[in-house]
Formats: C-alpha cells, sequence, structure tokens
C-alpha cells in the first residue's frame, strides 16, 4: 500500500515537474544573478517553457505559461503583460517547430532556440523602449540571450533526462 | 514553390489554432489576451488599479515566501565570509571611529550653526520617517528595484526618498495598499537631482544598470574641478522631491566617470523612508 502511494506520489512530482519549476523560477527569479558575475545573466525560464513545450506540451499548459508571465512582470516590474507576451511567443515557435520537425535534431532545436529567444528580446526590447519609453542596457540584454543560449545543452540534458523518466512512469 | 509556401501558411496556423488535448486555449487566444492585458494596463481606470492592486500584493507576498530558503542561505554565506575577515575589519573599525570622532564635534558646530541660519530666514525643514522591511530584492539584469512592506495604508508616497541608514537608496515608484516599489539608483531609468561637494557643482546622478552611478547633465567647463579633489554626492533638494543634504556616493577622482553609492543595495535589509516639507515662516 505504502509502495503504491509513493509511486503515485512520484508520478505526480514527475508530471507537475515542468509547472513547479517555471511557478518556482518566476517566483525566485532563479537565475543566478544575484552571484553578480559582471555581465553574466542568463534567462532559465526561457530555456524551461522552449524546452517543455517543444518536447512535452502536455505537462506545461499555455495558461500556466500566461500566468508565469504575469507574475515575472510583477515581480520585475515590467508592465503587466510582456512577459506572457514574449513567453508566448517560444510557445509559437516550438509549436511551429513541432509542425515543421519530422526527426527531432538538437543542433536544429538548438539553432532554433537562438532564433527564438532573439526574437522575443528584440520585441520585448522594441516594446519596453519605444513605447512605454523605458530606458533598458541593450548590451545587456544581447549577453543575456548569448549566455541563455549558451545554457541550454546544458538543461537539455537534465530536462531530458527527466522528460524520460516521466514519459517511462506514466507508460508504466 | 507554391507548395512549400502552403506547407509554411499550414504548418504556421496550426501552431496558432490548433489545441493540444490539454491545452484549454489556443496560442492565438492567450496572444490576443496578453496584448489586451498590456494595452489595459496602462490605463488608470479605478477598477483597473485595484486588479493590479490585487495582482502585486498578493504576488510580492507569495513570492516573499518562496524566496525565503534562497535568502536564508545567502546571509548564512554573508555571516560566514564576515567572520572570516573579522579580526581585520576590527583594526580598520578602530581606526576610522578614531576619525569619525573627530569629524562629530565638528559635525555638531556646523548643525546648530546651519539651525541658526535657517532661524534668520524663517525656514524649518519637516521630516517624517517611516521604517519598512524588505520583501523582495531580486536583482533583475534589467531593472533595479526593491519591494517594502509599506504601502498607502501607511501614508506612503510615490516620490518619497528611501535611505538606508543616512544613505540615499532610490524613490517610491509604485504605491499598493500593504508595499510598494522602490527605483533603486542603480536603475537606468533613475535620475536624481544632486549637488557635488566641495565644488559645489549641481548635476543629475543616473544609474547605470550595474552598481555605479554617474554624472549627466553638467556643463564641460566644470570637468577640471571635479578631478583636482574626491567630491561627496548629496540630494540637492531642487525639484522638492528630496530633502537637501542626503548623501549619495562618492566620486574619486582617480575616476570622475563613476559614483561609487555609500548604499550596498545587495545587503538591505531594512530601509526608511523619508518625506520632508520645508516651511517659511514669511
Amino acid at each position: 500500500m505504502s509502495s503504491l502511494n509513493k509511486t503515485i506520489f512520484l508520478n505526480l512530482l514527475f508530471s507537475y515537474f515542468p509547472i513547479g519549476m517555471l511557478f518556482l523560477s518566476v517566483f525566485n527569479d532563479f537565475d543566478f544573478n544575484y552571484l553578480k558575475i559582471d555581465y553574466f545573466s542568463f534567462n532559465f525560464v526561457h530555456i524551461l517553457i522552449f524546452f517543455w513545450t517543444l518536447k512535452n506540451p502536455d505537462h506545461i499548459g499555455y495558461v500556466s505559461i500566461f500566468i508565469a508571465g504575469i507574475i515575472n512582470d510583477v515581480i520585475v516590474g515590467l508592465p503587466i503583460g510582456i512577459s506572457s507576451f514574449c513567453y508566448l511567443l517560444i510557445c509559437t515557435a516550438t509549436a511551429y517547430i513541432r509542425n515543421i520537425t519530422l526527426s527531432p535534431n538538437f543542433i536544429n532545436d538548438w539553432l532554433s532556440f537562438l532564433f527564438a529567444i532573439l526574437l522575443i528580446n528584440s520585441i520585448q526590447v522594441l516594446i519596453l523602449d519605444l513605447i512605454f519609453l523605458i530606458e533598458i542596457d541593450y548590451l545587456e540584454y544581447l549577453i543575456n540571450t548569448g549566455f541563455t543560449f549558451l545554457f541550454y545543452p546544458v538543461f537539455f540534458i537534465i530536462f531530458n533526462y527527466i522528460n524520460e523518466k516521466i514519459i517511462i512512469r506514466l507508460n508504466d | 514553390m507554391a507548395t512549400s509556401r502552403d506547407d509554411f501558411v499550414i504548418a504556421f496556423r496550426s501552431a496558432f489554432l490548433k489545441k493540444k488535448d490539454k491545452q484549454k486555449f489556443s496560442l492565438l487566444t492567450l496572444l490576443f489576451l496578453s496584448i489586451f492585458v498590456i494595452v489595459l494596463s496602462n490605463y488608470n481606470f479605478k477598477l483597473i488599479k485595484y486588479i493590479k492592486f490585487g495582482i502585486n500584493e498578493v504576488v510580492y507576498r507569495v513570492s516573499f515566501l518562496i524566496s525565503a530558503p534562497e535568502k536564508k542561505i545567502q546571509n548564512i554565506n554573508s555571516h560566514v565570509k564576515d567572520h572570516m575577515k573579522i579580526y581585520e575589519n576590527y583594526k580598520n573599525i578602530e581606526l576610522e571611529l578614531e576619525a569619525f570622532k573627530q569629524k562629530e564635534l565638528m559635525n555638531k558646530f556646523l548643525k546648530m550653526e546651519n539651525d541658526k541660519l535657517r532661524k534668520l530666514i524663517d525656514e524649518s525643514i519637516n521630516s517624517k520617517e517611516i521604517l519598512a522591511k524588505v520583501l523582495i530584492d531580486k536583482e533583475s539584469p534589467f531593472l533595479k528595484s526593491i519591494i517594502l512592506n509599506k504601502g498607502t495604508k501607511d501614508k506612503m508616497k510615490i516620490g518619497m526618498a528611501v535611505v538606508d541608514g543616512i544613505y540615499l537608496v532610490g524613490k517610491i515608484i509604485e504605491v499598493n495598499f500593504t508595499n510598494s516599489r522602490v527605483l533603486l539608483l542603480s536603475d537606468l531609468n533613475s535620475k536624481i537631482p544632486v549637488v557635488l561637494e566641495p565644488i559645489g557643482m549641481q548635476a543629475v546622478v543616473s544609474g547605470t544598470g550595474g552598481d555605479n552611478g554617474k554624472i549627466e547633465y553638467t556643463k564641460e567647463e566644470y570637468g577640471d574641478e571635479i578631478k583636482k579633489v574626491d567630491i561627496i554626492v548629496y540630494t540637492s533638494g531642487l525639484g522638492g522631491l528630496f530633502k537637501p543634504g542626503i548623501p549619495v556616493g562618492k566620486i574619486s577622482k582617480d575616476d570622475v566617470k563613476k559614483i561609487n553609492f555609500f548604499s550596498d543595495f545587495r545587503q538591505l535589509e531594512y530601509a526608511k523612508i523619508i518625506s520632508h516639507s520645508i516651511e517659511s515662516n514669511n
């Protein structure tokens, strides 16, 4: 009986892992920026959303992503709705990639990720700078995009491992 | 050619409109909803304002709770570092204390003199202070701000100065019912009117997005004067927003382009909010 409970608990834990991580990272701003390494910052949420909406979209709903974006805006102090819009654009990119890809390939995913984050960061910069007249550092955004791109393979390995566990557990 | 274009259109339409089994809304619906939210959040209708307050209240509180373990780890790390340097710090503090004791005597005299002069021109500065706890101090690489646990219920207003001890930290830019957001001096959007002493030059301090600030809107001909002495930057009080004389930071004569702020914004646990009024009896 206890082993059955344990299995149910683990199944739940694994299947809610992407959403749990998403909300934890937006509430907690998980990106190691507090390390204060010069010019170092990356966007963990972008990696998380890109990977899970590409590989296993059943475990991360678009509504959750929309709400996570609103929370991120409130915490960071951006005008409400901008992060949601950007996160959903990542989802659009991944949905498109899923539709046109027959055999998934890591390099293709990685390059698509670069294209997606360049696009959404450009849109975010344009909205903040031109519409809301908020002064921002373009270089920071560019470096952030670069590090987010470089960190993708690391988190790809971790998330891929978890994704396989989820698939195996839920098929058992 | 036409086939590949059709494929693109079909894939694109499917990405936007098709819902997976477990998705409740299509991407297009949510994208429009987020645009609607962006547009709506710009209007200051009463209802939208209250919804925004509500969201802010809930999100700040939950974020404070969720980030508590991480904050605890950071505190432990900082305590360990402090303990490692305890003897070295003690020796430095002893020397500084002696210097401060001498300066304090001078300051007392200057303060009395200042009060007398203000009486002569029938002017007095009244200030009120509110102590607040820092709820969230997330260091976003793009926007530098912190959240305090005091809001409209504690008579907080937009534009009030926020200090750490006696040093300026920033100003209030958003007030909710029980909390408020402070724009730190280091943010690119922060602009504070200051006076550079001892040369007496008026300027504006702007954030750089990093840990330092920079001086803006000064005349070129004053450039050489800055390079001769170390400069202390104080609020000038121009514009009436801040009380004059709040210390902001220091400019070293070796690097005049950079203002080192006195307060370390990463170590803030409590802050004071200052409101002031200058009364003239004339």
